[in-house]
């Protein structure tokens, strides 16, 4: 028997509320099948099974609240004998020999059986009033018992997540908890770098002409791949600090910070953005900014991130210096493009310019290995014909 | 204006009351006279009515008893003293089949106006024959009325109306409470109705009479100091029980844990227990339980004794179990 557990979306998560099941007890799942609905305080999110095999039971009820690592689902891996098979097979086959299965099998038919979820009998009646299923709650009462208080406070709980204004709040909060955290341990360093954008600019204008709207490319696409490209050379800007010391990621999974129409901001995973073409990247990045607002992103999208990337370029800001999401240890942002003076060959030019800034962890890098990485960041934007041939073919998607 | 006095002189204090206030009255038992009573409730009483009217009794409670019931169907007010419910056996058939049931046997014809008091009870090192605490049987029969003072003021102020009553009436004193002391107000007045609550809670609700009352009182305070809010009813009236009260309170507190002196099988707390859950069962927040004695002769080693008997700590864990603490 194989545990689904709640996932982590996040450094800031540390509850969710299962909103849909998408899939049933006898159901087989594929890696990587979105198999339910949760909610974070940030967004509702597919979440992803990671184990193929055969769903055996569903642990939580849509409506419930639980916290990370909670067991979500059971499934059975392929070959396993579900257990409720046996009785079957035990009646039509002789006793004896199959009384060894039947004894082993014996105690967890008789639980499915037997029991029911206990509920106090003023829990059930108040959850009857309320609407609410007290079978699928979570009991802190005598032997584990669904009480009155547990029927009250997961009433309470739907009304606040009901409420809008509430929910806008939740997210605040989340976002105060992981920024004051990241503030509070991280010892950032923050360098920056102005780049000079002409021959990107040119090549994206040649490269869009003549293409539908929806499948030009811009700007920032080549800015996510040119990051991922840079971090092949600066691993140490990549990958997460955890428990005293860095763990190096083995792929780059760009968070994109994605503004919320209603307030608030997630920055979902855009995977190994260093191996694939732009135009993939493009189509990936409209629809995760689509889905992101539409709340229905994917767990693996919350909790895959080893970097973020910012861009504040379309409210003409010039440069943006960010705070790294725990516990990621670099935060790139990049302000808008605008046509300035710059002195190329000695001579004075109207260029447009971009400042790319960075933002890491200094207890994993140094100011040194901060440079090379925006200095290489430079250098693939000016060879944008480079950006669009794609991998370099050391990266794979984790 | 209160003043302070135990338990035992509260009693004599109601004797002397009852017998100064109506001539019908009188007091009958064994050592009730010249010893003053094996628990010395009645001292002082024979020089002060004389041998008629505080009269010791042969060692036959068939005998007192029964002539107990003869005098008050022959229009006397008599008290009998049973030393202790253990010797109360031997009085079984008159208390049961005679008084109990003769106002339904005559067709209403006779009442049987007697009042029995008895110790009851363990504790005192005393074994096996002498802990017993059968004021549950008794509860068990129609036509008795049965009460467990357990305050002072019940110990002074039930016998008035136990007198009052035109049927029988049974008056358990628990044998550790005679040395109780306890604030009696100038002007008594209970009834032999209804159950009192002596704490207020919100939390649980702790259901006891006679000896256990202290007990519960003590693991409330000690619960208090947890956090857990227990409320206290005092039964005083085993039968007929006060459902009214004991509802009332197991629907605001939702938890209830019956403390009972009595073996646990077919106990009253069995009974006060049926009657929740008959009555107040969509109320319960958590199952119910009780702390009764352990389901042995009650040893007479005192440790082996403190062990069978309910007690504060058992009180105080079978709450943490139902609030779902301690586990």
């Amino acid at each position: 028997m194989i545990p689904f557990k709640l996932p982590s979306l996040g450094a800031d998560m540390e509850q969710g509320k299962l909103l849909q099941w998408h899939v049933k007890p006898g159901d087989a799942v594929q890696r990587g099948q979105v198999v339910a609905v949760v909610d974070t305080s940030k967004a509702a999110v597919d979440v992803e099974i990671w184990e193929a095999g055969l769903i055996h039971e569903l642990r939580v009820q849509p409506g419930e609240t639980v916290p990370v690592g909670a067991v979500l689902a059971t499934l059975l891996a392929p070959g396993e004998a579900a257990p409720a098979e046996v009785p079957a097979q035990a009646a039509a086959t002789p006793a004896v020999a199959v009384a060894e299965p039947v004894a082993a099998a014996a105690p967890v038919v008789a639980l499915a059986a037997a029991t029911r979820p206990a509920v106090s009998p003023s829990a059930r009646r108040r959850a009857k009033e309320l609407g609410i299923d007290a079978e699928g709650l979570r009991g802190s009462g005598a032997q584990g018992a669904v009480t009155l208080a547990d029927v009250e406070a997961a009433a309470a709980q739907r009304s606040a997540a009901a409420a809008p204004v509430d929910r806008a709040q939740a997210m605040r909060r989340a976002i105060a908890a992981a920024m004051s955290r990241s503030k509070r341990e991280i010892p950032h360093y923050y360098l920056s770098e102005t780049i000079p954008m002409a021959r990107a600019l040119a090549w994206l204008q040649q490269h869009n002409e003549g293409l539908a709207i929806t499948e030009r490319i811009l700007p920032a696409v080549l800015q996510l791949k040119a990051v991922g490209l840079a971090l092949q050379r600066v691993p140490q800007l990549n990958g997460f600090y955890r428990n005293d010391a860095f763990e190096p990621a083995t792929a780059v999974h760009t968070g994109v910070a994605i503004a919320l129409r209603g307030g608030g901001l997630v920055a979902p995973a855009l995977h190994a953005v260093g191996s694939k073409p732009l135009a993939q990247l493009m189509r990936e990045l409209a629809d995760l900014v689509q889905r992101a607002r539409a709340g229905s992103l994917r767990s693996s999208e919350m909790s895959d991130p080893t970097i973020t990337v910012t861009n504040l370029g379309d409210q003409g800001v010039e440069a943006v210096f960010g705070v790294i999401y725990p516990p990621q240890v670099a935060l790139v942002g990049f302000g808008s493009v605008a046509v300035r003076p710059w002195v190329d060959g000695g001579e004075l030019r109207a260029v447009p310019l971009l400042t790319a800034s960075l933002a890491a962890d200094h207890r994993v890098t140094d100011g040194h290995q901060g440079a090379l990485f925006l200095a290489e960041l430079r250098d693939l934007l000016q060879q944008p014909e480079q950006l669009a041939a794609g991998a370099d073919g050391k990266e794979t998607k984790a | 204006m209160t003043r302070r006095i135990t338990y035992r002189e509260a009693l004599r204090e109601a004797l002397r009351e009852a017998l100064q206030q109506d001539a019908r009255v009188f007091l009958m038992g064994e050592d009730v006279g010249r010893y003053g009573g094996t628990y010395a409730v009645s001292k002082g009483l024979l020089d002060e009515f004389g041998p008629e009217r505080i009269r010791d009794t042969p060692l036959s409670e068939l005998g007192f008893v029964g002539a107990g019931i003869g005098a008050a169907l022959g229009g006397l007010r008599p008290i009998v003293e049973v030393m202790t419910v253990n010797f109360s056996l031997l009085a079984l058939d008159p208390i049961v089949n005679t008084a109990a049931m003769l106002r339904h046997m005559s067709g209403g014809q006779f009442s049987v106006p007697i009042v029995i008091r008895m110790a009851t009870g363990a504790g005192r090192q005393v074994a096996a024959q002498h802990s017993n605490s059968f004021e549950g049987w008794y509860a068990h029969v129609p036509g008795l009325k049965v009460l467990a003072p357990a305050t002072v003021e019940d110990a002074r102020g039930m016998l008035a109306p136990a007198l009052a009553d035109p049927d029988p009436v049974l008056i358990f004193e628990h044998a550790q409470l005679y040395n109780l002391e306890g604030e009696l107000p100038e002007k008594v007045q209970v009834d032999i109705r209804s159950a009192q609550v002596r704490r207020v809670g919100r939390d649980v609700s702790l259901i006891t009479h006679g000896g256990s009352l202290p007990k519960a009182l003590r693991a409330a305070e000690e619960l208090a100091a947890q956090g857990i809010a227990a409320e206290v009813v005092d039964l005083r009236v085993l039968r007929p029980l006060d459902d009214a009260t004991i509802m009332a309170s197991v629907r605001k507190c939702r938890r209830a844990v019956v403390v009972d002196e009595g073996w646990r099988t077919g106990s009253l707390a069995a009974e006060v227990m049926a009657r929740i859950g008959e009555q107040a069962f969509f109320d319960l927040d958590a199952p119910l339980a009780r702390v009764c004695s352990e389901e042995v002769p009650i040893p007479y080693a005192r440790h082996l004794e403190e062990a069978a008997l309910p007690q504060v700590p058992k009180i105080v864990a079978a709450v943490q179990a139902l609030m779902g603490k301690g586990q």
